[in-house]
């Protein structure tokens, strides 16, 4: 393992150096001791390989190299990819290869998020993997001259059976280079039964190179004679240089230019955001000469953001009626004829991404090209993002993908890509753009930030009959239209529309907000704020009607059906997909919930300072429901010493990935909870993770249980659905140890 | 001067407050070893110097001459994986990877300090090392998992 280790990484420096720099391994990474040798033979094949498509080749020694499209930012989708096509293919998994694909509209939507890869995927990579099995069969009946029907596959090797004749994969490339490949549409796929990888805790591809430190992400990138630049961004969004002087950054020994970048005009979307790069050769010297510049800004219109003031602004909008997006029965008498009414406004805070990797792209740009290396999850966005920047054209822009040191969202934005082909234009030279941690939690596409109003009607006996909700926040449609003050549906249709309550009488408003910096996504989005206000209203509903809060959330969301929203006033996204075939099931919203009460053994009572949380929901088309335990020291403090969490999405492809995803959704939703970002005079208070807190250890739960559903329903998203539970499980556990309610994030460490 | 990493020897004379990071990355191409923040905040950075672990984002080179730097890259003995690293392996601990050889420095140098660590003591000694993929609770079990192997 170690001698292909070291060859693969003097390949890497050796191919780097010959090609002027122009061809980097990335693209084949290879993975594992039982690929080691498909691996080196593959970087090494002086042939080329049959590709009867964009995600199958085959190797004349039996290798087979699989592209996968989409980014790998932590969730194993180069795994979980290359299980689907290996599985069909009948590919042995232990002589595949992982390729990564650059960004090019050929491959079909690379746009790696909203929890989409395998449910866009699930069908269409698995064809292409049986119509090269099926191929294979037609090459080798054709060998032996016999009928198709009779030969059979197994792990890289057609079988004719009768005869006892078999042929390796690798035998067949000449012979099968000569036919057309069958209609992918057509291809027989195996049965659920059949399946040999799908559905299998495969091991991560990428795991052998991340123990050895020998993964390459975006910031590892390394060119011959590459530059690194560090740039001063404007604080404040839209802002910019008013005068600078750079002559102690320039005097410091290794810096080669300090250059001024021009800052946007809106919509921001995803171009850079001006300022001032210092050039050096290595990324110290750029850090340190950075520090050295003097600059005074001019803020223009975002300078007066105060995010304190502001909240208070949207408390106000949802203390008003506002515009309605989804209505049925009448809320008005519903509330009026009620036998006890109750409250809430709900606060939410911006929150950071905050990567462990900050973002970093490298370029190279000619006058009619740009070569680009990113931890990109839209490799294509940041194709097009580059050559609008450069005036090229997007077939003159190659983009290739680095693995990502986590995403979240944040690598879906491509202005750190479109700065270092700027940088690159203007110095001639390959020029890597490295983010500080500073530059990350102050130049974010931020989590919005949001107020929630609920009120709600009981009857006498405790059953909620009315239910009114106005949500508020700046949409992430500011991004990319600089008028946008209003909810985009997709927004509205992330825990707010999909409300899939039983209660006759509902009604959800939105309010208008302007956003005053970037607004992005952040895994689970607007999940984040819906599910944080309305599971721990629930909780509030439970606790006005005495009852126990996980009976009540189920008599909440009612009896096992459909929740149809035909007619409403603003469209229900249903995050892309088909009602008809992803339609709001509560039968297994109600599934995840009993299951999870069971696994958690809710009913037991807990010893003194312990108390548990529920909440559950629906998102990306999965259902989550998590019980969050706390346990609140006397000095206030707490700790979770458990978390149960139950997801049923769907089909799965890699059982232990996804449980990989629930357990760390869970801590992103502790993290959630916890975190936040404020603004003062239009610039981020937070800086670096001594003010922009995350869950560490110490703040993480003890132990993550995790339970998915077996199913068969077609694949749902994971990647997301796990963390909007948290929040509201754990205030609704802290409510229940200390009787504090929490309803303006983020908790305190100390309650 | 003179510079030990990973049992070879190399000669520096830029400059010598330049952390130990930036000196293994961008001079020497170790690039296992990650830069998260830059404040010693987070741990992604974590090597070895003469077998204890500190962050090198914020450790200059001049620390740690006459000293011997251990990266992530030279922690398995040849083929030989470090217990930790087969730990790591047998739980599926890493999700996107980034942080996890400061977590694995970090995590060696507290089982060199204490074959046993009780469960309090594992928290305590990785919670300057943030993972925002949420790892934790894994990496908690290969930590276990390795002290059983070494004991």
């Amino acid at each position: 393992m170690s001698a292909t280790r070291e060859l693969s990484r003097r390949g890497f420096l050796r191919m780097g150096a010959a090609a002027g720099g122009l061809v980097f391994t990335l693209q084949l990474l290879p993975f594992g001791q039982r690929s080691a040798a498909a691996a080196a033979e593959a970087a090494a094949a002086v042939l080329p390989g049959l590709s009867p498509n964009l995600f199958v080749e085959l190797q004349r020694d039996g290798g087979v190299i699989i592209t996968c499209h989409r980014s790998e930012m932590g969730q194993q989708t180069r795994t979980s990819m290359a299980q689907l096509v290996a599985d069909e293919l009948e590919a042995d998994w232990a002589r595949v290869v992982v390729r990564q694909a650059p960004g090019d509209p050929k491959y079909g939507d690379q746009n790696t998020d909203g929890s989409k890869s395998v449910r866009l995927n699930f069908t269409r990579l698995r064809q292409a993997g049986a119509s090269v099995r099926q191929l294979l069969h037609l090459a080798a009946a054709d060998t032996w001259q016999v009928p198709v029907a009779e030969c059979s596959s197994e792990l890289g090797v057609v079988y004719h059976r009768a005869s006892g004749r078999q042929l390796g994969y690798g035998e067949l490339v000449d012979r099968a280079a000569a036919l057309p490949l069958p209609e992918p549409a057509s291809a027989t796929l195996k049965t659920r039964d059949q399946w040999r990888y799908i559905g299998k805790a495969v091991a991560s591809v990428d795991l052998d190179d991340v123990l050895h430190g020998t993964a390459r992400f975006g910031m590892d990138v390394q060119l011959p004679g590459m530059l690194v630049a560090v740039i001063a961004r404007p604080p404040v969004v839209f802002g910019r240089v008013k005068s600078l002087d750079d002559k102690a950054a320039r005097a410091t020994p290794g810096v080669v230019d300090v250059i001024q970048l021009d800052p946007p005009s809106p919509p921001v979307a995803f171009k850079a955001l001006g300022g001032v790069a210092v050039i050096a050769d290595n990324t110290w010297t750029a850090l340190q000469a950075r520090g050295k510049l003097e600059i005074d800004w001019l803020d223009g219109d975002n300078g007066d953001y105060d995010s304190g003031q502001f909240m208070e602004s949207m408390v106000a909008t949802v203390g008003k009626p506002g515009t309605v997006v989804r209505a049925q029965g009448d809320v008005d008498r519903a509330l009026a004829g009620a036998t006890k009414t109750v409250e809430a406004v709900y606060r939410a805070p911006h929150l950071a991404h905050a990567t462990m990797e900050p973002p970093a792209a490298t370029a190279v740009v000619t006058a009619a090209s740009a070569e680009v290396w990113a931890c990109t999850q839209n490799p294509q966005a940041a194709r097009s993002s580059v050559a609008e920047a450069l005036g090229l054209k997007p077939e003159q822009v190659v983009v290739h993908v680095t693995l990502l040191g986590g995403g979240f969202g944040r690598k879906s934005k491509q202005d750190f890509v479109v700065e270092a082909a700027l940088l690159a234009r203007a110095t001639g030279k390959p020029v890597k753009v490295v983010w500080s941690r500073e530059d990350d939690i102050q130049h974010d596409y931020y989590h919005t930030i949001s107020a929630q109003y609920l009120k709600a009607g009981l009857d006498a006996e405790g059953k909620t009959i009315g239910w009114l909700q106005r949500t508020v926040f700046p949409s992430i449609g500011s991004t990319f239209n600089a008028g946008q003050v209003s909810p985009l549906d997709f927004e509205l249709g992330m825990g707010a529309q999909d409300n899939p309550f039983a209660i006759d009488n509902l009604r959800i408003e939105k309010g208008e907000a302007k956003a005053y910096t970037r607004i992005g996504w952040l895994r689970s989005v607007i999940n984040i704020l819906h599910t944080f206000s309305a599971q721990s209203f629930a909780c509030e509903l439970a606790q006005a009607a005495g009852a126990d809060p996980k009976d009540y959330l189920l008599q909440l969301i009612g009896p096992a059906r459909t929740v149809e929203l035909p007619d409403l006033p603003v469209k229900y996204a249903n995050y892309g997909a088909a009602q008809a075939e992803y339609p709001i099931d509560t039968g297994r919203l109600r599934h995840v919930i009993e299951t999870v009460a069971e696994r958690s053994d809710w009913n037991r009572k807990r010893k003194q300072g312990r108390a548990l949380g529920i909440a559950a929901h629906r998102s990306f088309l999965s259902y989550v429901a998590t019980v969050v335990e706390v346990e609140v020291k006397a000095d206030g403090s707490w700790i979770i010493p458990s978390v149960h969490t139950v997801i049923d999405a769907g089909t799965v492809v890699n059982t232990d990935h996804v449980t990989a995803q629930c357990e760390g959704g869970t801590v992103f939703g502790v993290s959630c909870a916890i975190g936040a970002i404020s603004f003062r005079e239009g610039r981020a208070q937070q800086s670096n993770f001594h003010d922009y807190r995350v869950a560490r250890m110490s703040q993480a739960p003890r132990m993550i249980d995790v339970h998915i559903v077996p199913s068969s329903a077609p694949p749902a998203g994971v990647g997301e659905p796990p963390t909007p539970p948290v929040a509201p499980a754990l205030c609704n556990a802290i409510q229940v140890a200390t009787g504090k309610r929490i309803r303006d994030l983020p908790v305190p460490l100390r309650l | 001067m003179k510079l030990n990493v990973n049992g070879e020897s190399h000669q520096f004379d830029g400059d010598p407050a330049m952390p130990i990071l930036w000196f293994v990355r961008d001079m020497l191409g170790f690039t296992g070893t990650k830069f998260g923040c830059g404040m010693a905040l987070c741990g992604a950075c974590t090597v070895h110097v003469d077998g204890a672990a500190v962050r090198a984002c914020t450790t200059p080179v001049s620390f740690a001459e006459n000293k011997r730097i251990t990266t992530i890259e030279g922690l398995a003995k040849g083929d030989e994986l470090h217990p930790l690293q087969k730990a790591w392996q047998q739980h599926n601990v890493p999700q996107c990877g980034y942080c996890q050889s400061g977590q694995i420095m970090q995590a060696a140098a507290l089982l060199a300090k204490n074959a046993s660590p009780a469960d309090d003591e594992i928290v305590s000694a990785m919670s300057g090392n943030i993972c925002r993929c949420g790892t934790y609770t894994r990496i908690h079990a290969a930590i276990k998992t390795a002290a059983e192997e070494l004991s």
